[in-house]
């Protein structure tokens, strides 16, 4: 069995031969990357509901399609994402060749997290094959598609430049003291640990974090229609999604309307014993499940919607809990689970400025016609009226801010992966014209220099 | 509360007044900033003198005119930089609005350094003014009296509040980096950039790195050496070599080390007269230390031009080396003064794979009349920017971005650059509570044609003029009422 020193090199040896620089290759490799993936479906569906219960639909929507969708946006705008950016130039330069080239790091490290244990190795990994060699450590915790993924990536793609390191916290540290050109970190718990091994070889990293995403319900609003995207974007995967609706803020009047619609919604997606229907996940690990159930014991707040749990199957029921103050055990951290708290604030102003005494959230939700709530927030991404679907749009750069830096999806992975070179190609011509900046310096040559190199002077030309 | 973390304290407050959102209140600034640069030239030139030996002209031509012209390019494109910015959408979300609004970050730091003061300290800053955000702003303490100079003139011309100037040495910068930040902008060396790295990590807080490292220069044989010779000469010995994309050591032939040895001579003599000492265009090594460092380098290699020294007045005559090896001391870490050593190599090959050797740098340089030369060159190394036939002036196209990689540095700037780089690109998208029975098929029970649907609309993306939107929308609603009839009755 290879060290990680040695797949290090070996990733590092192939980088410097310059295989993964042509198109061609990296269409081959995203091509098979898509092969990997339809020739699996059934395989990814298994694991994914071996380590989280995930039904099916779920999976293939948040795991397959998305990712599949990636790989089509990657395949089909690759050669345009790969193309130098020429700019504008200005006088002095003219003449001269002036473009922006996008250029390969090395190799790059990608740490996946648990959750959605495919999509968020995957997705990074496309926007790596921008001619990167990879390493990619997956999620011990979500053990079956781990193993999966260590059984599948040698055998669609190039051996010698993607590698799947595997293993614990320990595994993980080790990882961490070697040099890489980029670190990928899509999780919450070691991020510090994460910048700081970076730190110590100037790498740069890309974050993606949590955070506890508000949801502010207020002015007239159709109560059915944003229970059913409340409920479908907060209960998904059992409300484990970075961009999950944390809590919901709104008036006393429009939660007594909101509770009932909750419940009814429920049912109508779950049915009457929702521990038995197979379109709810469960928890990922007793450890996570514990750490839920010690929230929902904790709370202040009143239980009006589900509560029912079972320590075996790992599950929680979809649960609703009223009355919840600013100071709550539900408000303390990320919940990353199937708890929707609802604290009752009469006005949008104050919502705005309880969502704000928080650190900034991954994402910002707003079921109201109120445009200002976007003015007055600050948040990774935004959606209104919705949640969850913003990030299917590989135009939008998805990532946070305070909860991360950087951003990926679409081209945005590509950018994120790549060393953006500025290029200048001078000829020998017009060398009178660069007479103007030698020694002796004089104040005529001055103001000649700050006519030919000002951005005015363009559009004379 | 220290002085530092008032200062910080008291930006995060005015940040948070809301003043400096509107894009009118920005370019207010930016001009105040720039009235500072237009009145208070000769303030300017005086510190700068005193600091590194430069002209008035010099510091104008190598400090504030990039500034200006910085802070025009703003000025006439920042109410489009800010606005938000459209992106693709696709079938289901085809009648909503997607896209990208640029909002300020919070509180940035800016570390400035001392051989460029106001261009490396100033330029960051106008990014972060133009991006909403509230800036510390940290000139280096090396070069003291422009440091001074700030620290009056800055709060006179723009925010104090938003805008403090924090002076000080270590002590001083390290408290500043207990405080957090929603960004770090360090310009300096890789060194420190660790440690301010380092720091950042204890608040998650993103930095941009603007670092150096040992930007080669190779000298293809069949150039012209003379025009070749004249650029460099330029590129090396203005500010004394103290320039992050100076040419650091030079890569040729040996058939061409005297020729270019003579050329270089001749450019010194023409630019800086027979005693560059007594030439006012000729500058000074900041101070006894650095002059030191740059005079241990000498020890092992041959001079070739130049050599002479006088610590009172930190002064190092423009300097070539002739022969020197990869192992001598000069070329093992950014020589950051003047002194150009030449490396004899047996042809391309060999200096690439010299270059390759050491950590990326911030610039690389080819000269040579050969385009395939110039594209191997490119292809086969990797640095910060590269520039075929010249030095430095890369540096002055605002289109390009300037920034570093790997050991030289982390993220770029300089206009359009710098406003995203200090700004949050957060993707908007604003629904409506309408056209409910298409989202019916994303909602359990699951069942396999709702996820044929489901496959199809969400995740394909449309790119169609109005024509096709209608169009679309047309067979949207038509599908919309097939699958509420299906699934709803």
């Amino acid at each position: 069995m290879e060290s990680q020193s040695q797949v290090l090199e070996r990733l590092r040896t192939a980088f410097e031969s310059g295989v993964t620089i042509p198109e061609k290759f990296r269409r081959t490799q995203l091509t098979n990357l898509m092969t990997m993936i339809k020739d699996n479906e059934e395989q990814i569906v298994n694991a994914l509901h071996k380590d989280l219960t995930k039904p099916k639909f779920e999976a293939i929507l948040s795991e397959v399609e998305i990712v599949m969708n990636e790989l089509h946006c990657a395949l089909g705008n690759l050669t345009s994402w790969m193309q130098p950016e020429y700019v504008s130039k200005n006088l002095a330069t003219k003449l001269d060749e002036c473009f922006v080239r996008k250029e390969p790091l090395g190799v790059v490290l990608i740490i996946g997290p648990w959750n959605y244990p495919m999509q968020l190795l995957i997705v990074p990994l496309i926007g790596a094959i921008a001619a990167n060699c990879a390493v990619i450590k997956p999620s011990e915790v979500s053990a079956a598609t781990d193993n999966l993924i260590m059984e599948l990536i040698p055998k669609y793609l190039s051996k010698d430049c993607y590698a799947v390191v595997s293993g614990g916290a320990k595994e993980t540290q080790a990882l961490l003291t070697n040099r890489f050109d980029h670190i990928f970190y899509t999780s919450q718990a070691v991020a510090r640990v994460v910048l700081q091994a970076a730190a110590v070889h100037l790498t740069p990293v890309t974050l993606e974090l949590g955070g506890k995403c508000p949801c502010l319900i207020y002015g007239r609003v159709n109560a059915t229609a944003a229970a059913h995207r409340l409920v479908w974007s907060k209960f998904f995967n059992a409300g484990q999604s970075c961009v999950a609706p944390d809590y919901v803020l709104c008036s006393k009047a429009t939660c007594d309307a909101l509770v009932p619609a909750l419940r009814q919604v429920l049912e109508d997606f779950y049915g009457s014993d929702i521990q038995k229907s197979p379109d709810m996940s469960r928890i990922v690990t007793p450890k996570h499940w514990t750490r839920l159930m010690g929230l929902l014991n904790r709370t202040k707040g009143k239980v009006v919607v589900g509560g029912e749990h079972d320590e075996k199957d790992r599950y929680i029921a979809p649960t609703v809990v009223v009355d919840v103050a600013e100071d709550d055990a539900l408000m303390e951290e990320e919940i990353f689970g199937p708890i929707l708290p609802i604290l009752t604030i009469e006005s949008l102003e104050e919502s705005i400025k309880l969502a704000k005494r928080k650190e900034k959230p991954l994402a910002f939700y707003v079921f109201s016609d109120e445009s200002s709530v976007l003015e007055n927030s600050s948040s990774g991404g935004f959606c209104s009226n919705d949640g969850i679907v913003h990030m299917t749009l590989p135009g939008l750069p998805f990532g946070g801010v305070n909860s991360g830096f950087g951003h990926y999806h679409g081209h945005w992975g590509f950018e994120a992966f790549s060393h953006r070179r500025a290029v200048m190609l001078r000829g020998w011509a017009l060398e009178r014209l660069n007479a103007l900046r030698y020694p002796p310096y004089s104040d005529e040559k001055l103001s000649w220099l700050r006519w030919t190199t000002s951005p005015k002077s363009c559009s004379i030309m | 509360m220290s002085r530092e973390q008032q200062a910080v304290a008291r930006a995060r407050k005015a940040f948070e007044t809301g003043r400096s959102k509107s894009v009118e209140y920005r370019i207010n600034q930016l001009k105040n900033l720039q009235r500072l640069f237009s009145e208070k030239q000769k303030e300017i030139a005086a510190a700068i003198k005193k600091d590194l030996n430069k002209t008035e002209v010099g510091a104008q031509f190598y400090e504030t005119l990039g500034l200006e012209g910085e802070i025009s390019l703003f000025i006439k494109n920042l109410k489009e930089w800010a606005a938000p910015r459209h992106v693709k959408k696709n079938l289901l979300t085809m009648s909503d609005t997607v896209y990208i609004h640029p909002e300020p970050l919070g509180v940035v730091l800016v570390i400035g350094a001392w051989n460029y003061p106001w261009a490396v300290t100033i330029r960051p800053l106008i990014g972060a003014i133009a991006a909403g955000n509230a800036a510390v702003v940290k000139p280096s303490e090396v070069c003291v009296h422009t440091s001074k100079v700030m620290e009056d003139l800055l709060p006179i011309y723009i925010d104090k509040e938003l805008y403090p100037v924090v002076t000080g040495g270590v002590p001083e910068t390290q408290e500043l980096l207990r405080q957090k930040f929603d960004h770090i902008f360090y310009t300096g060396n890789s060194t420190v950039g660790k440690v301010i790295m380092e720091a950042a990590a204890k608040h998650l807080t993103p930095v941009t790195l603007e670092l150096g490292g040992k930007s080669p220069c190779y000298i293809d044989k069949n150039c012209d050496i003379s025009i070749a010779c004249r650029r460099i000469t330029w590129g090396k010995y203005s500010n004394c070599g103290q320039t992050c994309i100076a040419p650091d050591y030079i890569l040729c032939e040996p058939s061409i080390q005297n020729r270019v040895i003579e050329e270089v001579k001749k450019c010194i003599k023409v630019f800086y007269t027979d005693n560059p000492k007594m030439c006012p265009d000729y500058g000074r090594i900041i101070n006894q230390r650095h002059f030191k460092r740059v005079m241990a380098m000498l020890e092992d290699s041959n001079i070739a031009v130049g050599g002479e020294n006088d610590e009172s007045d930190c002064y190092i005559a423009p300097t070539v080396l002739r022969d020197v090896k990869p192992e001598a001391k000069v070329m093992q870490e950014e020589i950051f003064g003047p002194l150009l050593p030449i490396l004899p190599v047996s042809g391309l090959d060999e200096a690439i794979k010299l270059i390759n050797k050491g950590e990326k740098p911030l610039a690389l340089y080819v000269f040579s009349p050969d385009n395939k030369v110039i594209e191997r060159m490119r292809d086969e190394t990797s640095s910060g920017g590269f520039l075929a036939n010249d030095c430095l002036v890369h540096y002055s196209v605002s289109a390009l971005p300037f920034g570093g990689v790997g050991n030289s540095g982390i993220g770029c700037y300089h206009g359009k650059f710098s406003f995203d780089r200090l700004s949050h690109l957060r993707g908007c998208l604003v629904k409506k509570l309408k056209m409910e029975g298409v989202n019916d098929m994303r909602y359990p029970p699951h069942t396999l044609k709702k996820l044929g649907w489901a496959r199809f609309f969400i995740l394909n993306t449309v790119d169609v003029g109005w024509v096709g939107r209608m169009a679309l929308l047309a067979a949207l609603v038509m599908v919309a009422a097939v699958v509420i009839q299906k699934y709803l009755l």
